[in-house]
């Protein structure tokens, strides 16, 4: 089929702003053992908004010996929080939920000023989820017993722990609330381009009265995050991640011997039956691909469709994609916001100019509102006549850029899935209950969506296969990262 | 008496290695008692090629036929018990009752897991109650090849406790067994042999592991490592090269001999774990 409808005449919207004014400091130091502190590298860095490249806080930059103090902190108070009944220390991470909540709308819109984020995601994914986080994990401190059946948990100790800037503060979570259910302590190095919302978190804590040093967060870069890893004073490595820093970090982790969780990248496949519900398939197409600018390591960045309906998925994806609003990040109608750095956006038009090169065909709109003149855009958009050989259909893009491809047989369909070396998402969409729980079995992803896509809860294990990395965060296997057996 | 010499254990097959090279297993008593091959790069490829090829199929059956497979290895190992005892008294200086008692301790371990084949996914799986209207859940699967480096010491246990875990999940085995006590290992290939093991699930090699570690690292069909009390240099090489295509590992330390006789700790899904990879699996609930 065709689609004629146009999008002529269609209704306008008025900006609709997210209001409420949050406080932004001026500097923000580093957060070790339980105190704000200026960085003794003596090294600031500006934390810009990528909708506006306007500056919202200069945030101390993490050397070495900053690195090191905050470990000896972390250290200094694992006896007291190991030694902690689970109950007790449940209470604690029931109330971080609790503040997280009571704070969830300037979160929500730090969030967003820092990242590029839309304002509906931050609001109705991240910042909720990270309260159910801290909430979920608060209730197993005091039931790790029932969790690793025949055998006694103890805690790891110190934990190193590295995240990335496309789910800032959801990732903070879901490093610190297992970690610190099971008895351990913390040094989070949140990434150089979205610091604001982890020391936010700091402040949290602080009216928590967590003990200090229980978690202690130093910004910064890869000098920081080196400093970190290499450190021979921590006693667990968890990152996530490119699965290039990964396998650096995998280098360094093994000299040591110490235990490693690795969340890294993927090119996940999404792969449409032709006896699949298309409309919601094609939605589902669209939220997996286009949910937070593409940066997502999960992202259904490959989509594999049953030739028979290849012609009509394309048709009403490239009318979908016509109904994206791209544009400033805190207004609430807002679908694709900011792509997080000027480094990430030259990334992405990298790759947007490989595709053609390589033979695919781009499909982008051209869009009737004009993107702002300041910050880093990018409209969505997909490739056709796209080979399992190209560069788009094999790396990770990591923005709103999507790869479609055709299949005949489901077995091809697993065939063309599982050629890759990631191995974390997967999407399948048909209407046959048998055929789905058939093809799940046999592709190699750690997530499989079943006629939906991108759900996250903290009671779900997330976690790749392949080199999309191991160990697995959320859910009762998510305690296991951080207990010694 | 004749002195054998011992062939790898390839695909269900028992091919020389294409090295052409052996090694002279030499009894307490000074006398030569057999050769085995001394595996080389070459032979670990084929090994894991043929070990990929019968992953899917064996992760395909049923738990059921699994276990009774694994079972049939027990029972197999313990028609050769006598063999196994005389061979392993033969080169490790610890006499015939701790020969024995390593034999018997292998079958046991065997019988174990094979009744975990069935069951360990209802220890480590779960249903999840997500926050929507959700159905979801999480199952272990097999990582595929699993390397496994045995120990020196106790040359069949050692080797029978590394490899069942991984069996007992669906993954296929390469294993390069005890260097300095080889010819146990030779042993458990007509074990396998003999047991209904389909041909590339079980492979096992002999040689040196100073030659073959940094292979089993770097090999990319490779897709864990499971191995024991290796020396500190080898078990670096080991992670370090693995680090490179990011294949899970783990090198147990076991305090030798009791370690390996806590059935409590060696018979436990806590050993298979490592071994498994989680998938959660979600679909819409509705109407």
């Amino acid at each position: 089929m065709t689609r004629t409808t146009e999008q002529s005449g269609k209704w306008e919207y008025a900006p609709a702003p997210e209001s409420a004014p949050i406080e932004i400091a001026d500097r923000y130091g580093l957060f070790i053992g339980g105190e704000f502190c200026d960085p003794s590298s003596g090294q600031w860095r500006s934390s810009i908004s990528p909708a506006n490249e306007q500056v919202l806080s200069d945030v101390a930059e993490a050397g070495a010996d900053d690195v090191n103090k905050a470990i000896a902190a972390a250290r200094d108070a694992l006896p007291g929080w190991a030694g902690l009944s689970g109950r007790e220390r449940g209470k604690y991470l029931f109330r971080i939920a609790r503040r997280i909540q009571e704070r969830a709308r300037e979160l929500a819109i730090l969030e967003t000023m820092d990242g590029g984020k839309p304002i509906k995601e931050s609001r109705d994914v991240d910042i909720p989820l990270v309260a159910h986080h801290f909430f979920y994990y608060a209730g197993w401190a005091d039931k790790l017993e029932y969790a690793f059946c025949g055998r006694t948990a103890s805690p790891v100790g110190v934990c190193a722990q590295i995240i990335p800037w496309n789910f800032p503060l959801l990732m903070a979570a879901w490093k610190i609330a297992p970690a610190l259910a099971c008895g351990n302590t913390v040094v989070l190095k949140p990434a150089e381009t979205t610091p604001l919302t982890a020391l936010r978190l700091a402040d949290i804590l602080q009216e928590v009265g967590l003990p200090p040093g229980v978690v202690n967060i130093v910004p910064g870069g890869p000098e920081a995050g080196a400093a970190l890893a290499g450190s021979d004073a921590i006693d667990k490595l968890a990152f996530t991640g490119s699965t290039e820093v990964g396998k650096r970090l995998a280098q360094i982790a093994a000299k040591r011997g110490i235990p490693l969780t690795l969340e890294l990248g993927g090119k996940s496949p999404n792969i449409l039956f032709d006896d699949a519900p298309i409309d919601q398939a094609v939605e589902g197409i669209i939220s997996g691909i286009y949910f937070n600018q593409g940066h997502v390591c999960c992202a259904g960045s490959r989509v594999l469709v049953q030739e028979g309906i290849a012609e009509e998925v394309v048709s009403k994806l490239e009318w979908r994609m016509k109904s994206l609003r791209v544009g400033d990040p805190l207004d609430k109608n807002t679908d694709i916001g900011a792509i997080n750095s000027a480094e990430q956006l030259a990334r992405i038009k990298h790759f947007l100019e490989v595709g053609p090169q390589e033979g695919a065909v781009l499909h982008q709109v051209a869009g009737d509102s004009e993107l702002p003149d300041r910050g880093f855009w990018c409209r969505p958009c997909f490739f056709t006549g796209v080979q399992p050989s190209h560069v788009i259909a094999r790396e990770e893009i990591f923005g709103p850029v999507l790869a479609v491809m055709t299949f005949r047989t489901p077995k091809e369909a697993v065939e063309r899935a599982n050629n890759t070396k990631y191995g974390l998402a997967a999407g399948i969409w048909t209407d046959k209950g048998a055929k789905i729980f058939n093809i799940a079995t046999k592709l190699k992803a750690g997530v499989v969506w079943c006629n939906t896509y991108n759900k996250f809860d903290p009671g779900s294990p997330f976690g790749g296969f392949k080199e999309s990395g191991f160990g697995r965060e959320g859910g009762m296997q998510g305690l296991r990262a951080y207990v010694r057996l | 008496m004749v002195l054998k010499t011992y062939k790898l254990f390839i695909n269900g097959q028992f091919p020389r290695t294409e090295s052409g090279r052996s090694i002279k297993i030499d009894g307490l008593n000074g006398q030569a008692l057999a050769h085995v091959c001394r595996a080389s790069r070459k032979d670990l490829r084929n090994a894991v090629e043929a070990a990929s090829a019968a992953q899917s199929g064996w992760a395909g059956r049923s738990a059921y036929n699994r276990g009774q497979i694994l079972y049939r290895m027990a029972e197999m190992l313990e028609a050769r018990a006598g063999e196994f005892t005389d061979v392993i008294a033969s080169t490790v200086d610890d006499g015939c009752e701790a020969a024995a008692r390593e034999v018997q301790a292998a079958i046991d371990r065997l019988v174990s897991y094979a009744g975990w084949t069935d069951k360990f996914s209802q220890m480590l799986g779960t249903h999840n109650p997500v926050a929507g209207p959700h159905y979801n859940f999480t199952v272990p699967e097999a990582i595929g090849v699993v390397g496994v480096v045995a120990p020196d010491a106790l040359p069949l246990l050692g080797l029978v406790s590394l490899i069942a875990p991984a069996l007992c999940a669906g993954n296929t085995v390469v294993a390069l067994g005890s260097e300095a006590h080889p010819l146990a290992t030779a042993i458990v290939g007509e074990v396998c042999a003999t047991s209904d093991v389909p041909a590339g699930v079980v492979n096992l090699l002999t040689g040196l592991r100073s030659e073959l570690v940094e292979h089993f690292a770097g090999h990319r069909e490779i897709g864990a490592i499971h191995a024991a009390n290796l020396p500190g240099e080898q078990a670096e090489r080991l992670r370090a090269g693995s680090a490179e295509n990011l294949k899970r590992v783990v090198v147990r330390a076991i305090a030798e001999p009791e370690g390996w006789y806590d059935e409590s700790a060696c018979h436990s899904p806590w050993w298979i774990e490592p071994l498994i990879d989680f998938k959660t699996i979600w679909h819409p609930s509705g109407i």
